[in-house]
């Protein structure tokens, strides 16, 4: 499975990582040999097999729906790039 | 008198507690040896001020009787633990600024047993390499060189690579590690320690940087077994606040090295010897396994017949967690912001900026795998392949009840050695993925060092929660390997 450039580029776009023009060519090939690499699995026959999403033999464990934390506003936007009056803050999204 | 630097952590524990010396003596050995080392690159952060006054009030306690299990004992970080008040980073750019305002459940619970932390250990960027060499904050250096050439600087392994030269250099005691594919015992095989990664459950990842959370996990890396033992008791245990966490107690770790493995059957997998073996690695196997034997266990041929498509189902499941998890990296809420005219345009320069290559590549791999159209042929197929992986070990179990295999194809390679192709580099991992992807617990050791005087590791695979066995058959192969070698001029 070969990758072309405008095959980086939407991924890159559904990831949310901004890319060069000259960085798209050398991706393609590296994410390509990526693949090439991974192929090897279409020769095992997994028919009837579950798929494995975690190992742990457990369900996952319920608990009451209570608030257990809260008030903690200022901690919280500590460390954000901007904030202000209790928000985190955004570039303009509507004109 | 030995070096209060040159004790294992277990006999620090006990010279602590015959009162021959203090936290505070032995914080401050010890931090004269981080100061002294700054050339490995080990720390992203030390942390000695808030270590020292640690370090009295660990005396105090230990004068009101109050001592922890970990009283008084220096050890490091990963800078993958969030810790309250103390900068963390992964290691990467993304995570500038960032100081988390709570602690890691791993890190609270080594603190509150007494541990003296000394600061965050440098690792690859989120966890992601098997160099060091993928930090933000640049390499770790192996403190191990070769005979031929002291000069040529060697890389640590990965991710915890820091973790693991800062025990060889004797800087901590210990160090917490967390281990997706192998990053743990890859770079404790490299510098000659021994490093455990616990069964996937076992040790909470709340506050852990997640980086594939199907096979995250946080371990002890020290330079016994015993050490391992002792911290790993202090690590474990239940924690609602990680819903994967198992609810099961703890047993005592250190018991379990009682040195008798009479009986014990010990699988060796017919799959493990690949073309690419050193013939060092493969001749402290076998010797490996002669040691055991000579202490009554018994050898059993085993096979593990999906191993060859471990490399490639790890490379789709963790590549496609990891680009879910590193999502929240958005420059809005913590760490480094790139402004944009959009918030889409914010977002893209703000990852562009702070990923680093390795990073960006397998965030773009987990989300090519995961879009619509091929989710099936990839992400579906290797968690299906995740299972006839597991299913092969819980075969051999049924035969076996400790499995012994080579930790790394090679010994440590050099800082400008290392293959730019990232296939090549994650071929290091061929070992450790395996026991990884059936989340079982694995075990690394130093079992002897190759003819250019690098350690060379072992390692021990045990059924989900027998930690005990594991730390059993370690406990006698360490005994039988003498492993008393140290890095020139450490």
């Amino acid at each position: 499975m070969s990758l072309d450039i405008t095959a980086v580029r939407a991924i890159a776009t559904l990831a949310r990582i901004e890319l060069a023009e000259e960085e798209l060519a050398p991706l393609a090939g590296e994410l390509s040999k990526i693949l090439d690499f991974v192929e090897q699995l279409s020769e095992v026959n997994t028919d009837g097999i579950a798929p494995m999403s975690s190992v742990a033999d457990q369900g996952l464990p319920m608990r009451a729906d209570l608030v257990t934390d809260g008030g903690i506003a200022d901690l919280i936007l500590a460390n954000a790039p901007e904030a202000a009056e209790g928000f985190f803050t955004v570039p303009k999204v509507v004109e | 008198m030995t070096a209060l630097t040159d004790l294992t952590l277990a006999e620090a524990r006990d010279v602590l507690a015959r009162g021959e010396t203090s936290a505070v003596e032995l914080t401050r050995a010890f931090l004269d040896r981080v100061v002294a080392q700054r050339a490995l690159n080990a720390f992203i952060t030390e942390t000695a001020e808030l270590a020292l006054a640690e370090a009295a009030r660990s005396d105090a306690r230990r004068k009101l009787g109050e001592a922890g299990a970990m009283e008084g004992l220096p050890i490091g970080i990963k800078d993958l633990f969030c810790t309250e008040g103390v900068r963390t980073t992964a290691a990467s750019r993304i995570l500038d600024g960032f100081t988390p305002p709570y602690e890691s459940t791993i890190s609270a619970r080594l603190k509150a047993a007494g541990a003296i932390s000394l600061g965050k250990l440098n690792l690859d960027e989120f966890a992601m390499g098997s160099s060091n060499k993928t930090s933000a904050f640049g390499p770790v250096v192996n403190p191990w060189t070769r005979r031929s050439d002291r000069a040529a600087r060697l890389v640590p392994g990965g991710s915890s690579g820091g973790s693991a030269a800062a025990v060889a250099a004797r800087l901590v005691l210990g160090a917490t590690g967390t281990d997706t594919g192998g990053s743990i015992r890859q770079p404790a095989a490299f510098c000659g320690i021994t490093g455990i990664k616990p069964t996937y459950g076992r040790c909470s990842r709340w506050g852990v940087v997640a980086f594939a959370s199907s096979l995250d996990q946080a371990g002890p890396m020290a330079r016994t077994v015993r050490d391992c033992a002792i911290m790993l008791e202090t690590m474990a245990g239940y924690d609602p606040k990680d819903s994967t966490s198992v609810n099961r107690p703890v047993p005592d770790f250190e018991a379990a090295l009682t040195g008798d493995v009479r009986g014990l059957k010990v699988g060796i997998p017919r799959q493990y010897r690949p073309d690419g073996l050193s013939a060092e690695v493969a001749a402290v196997w076998d010797q490996g396994m002669e040691w055991l034997r000579a202490a009554g266990a018994e050898p059993v041929e085993i096979d593990l017949p999906h191993t060859k498509y471990a490399l490639p189902t790890y490379y789709i499941v963790a590549p496609a967690e990891a680009s879910s998890n590193l999502a929240r990296y958005d420059g809005l809420r913590f760490g480094q912001r790139v402004p944009g005219k959009s918030l889409d345009e914010m977002y893209a320069k703000t990852r562009a900026a702070g990923f680093g290559p390795e990073v960006r590549r397998r965030i773009m791999i987990g989300t090519y795998v995961l879009s619509a159209g091929y989710y099936d042929a990839y992400y579906a197929k290797a968690q299906k392949i995740r299972r006839l992986i597991a299913e092969d070990f819980r075969q051999a179990f049924e035969r076996v009840d400790v499995i012994l295999t080579p930790t790394a194809p090679t010994p440590a390679f050099g800082l400008d050695e290392s293959p730019d192709d990232p296939v090549t580099m994650w071929l290091n991992d061929i070992f450790t993925i395996p026991t990884s992807l059936a989340g079982l617990p694995g075990l690394s050791l130093p079992a002897g060092l190759s003819a250019e005087g690098l350690p060379l590791g072992l390692q021990l695979i045990g059924r989900p929660f027998d930690e005990e066995t594991v730390f059993k058959v370690a406990g006698v192969m360490e005994q039988a390997a003498g492993f008393d070698a140290r890095p020139e001029g450490v």
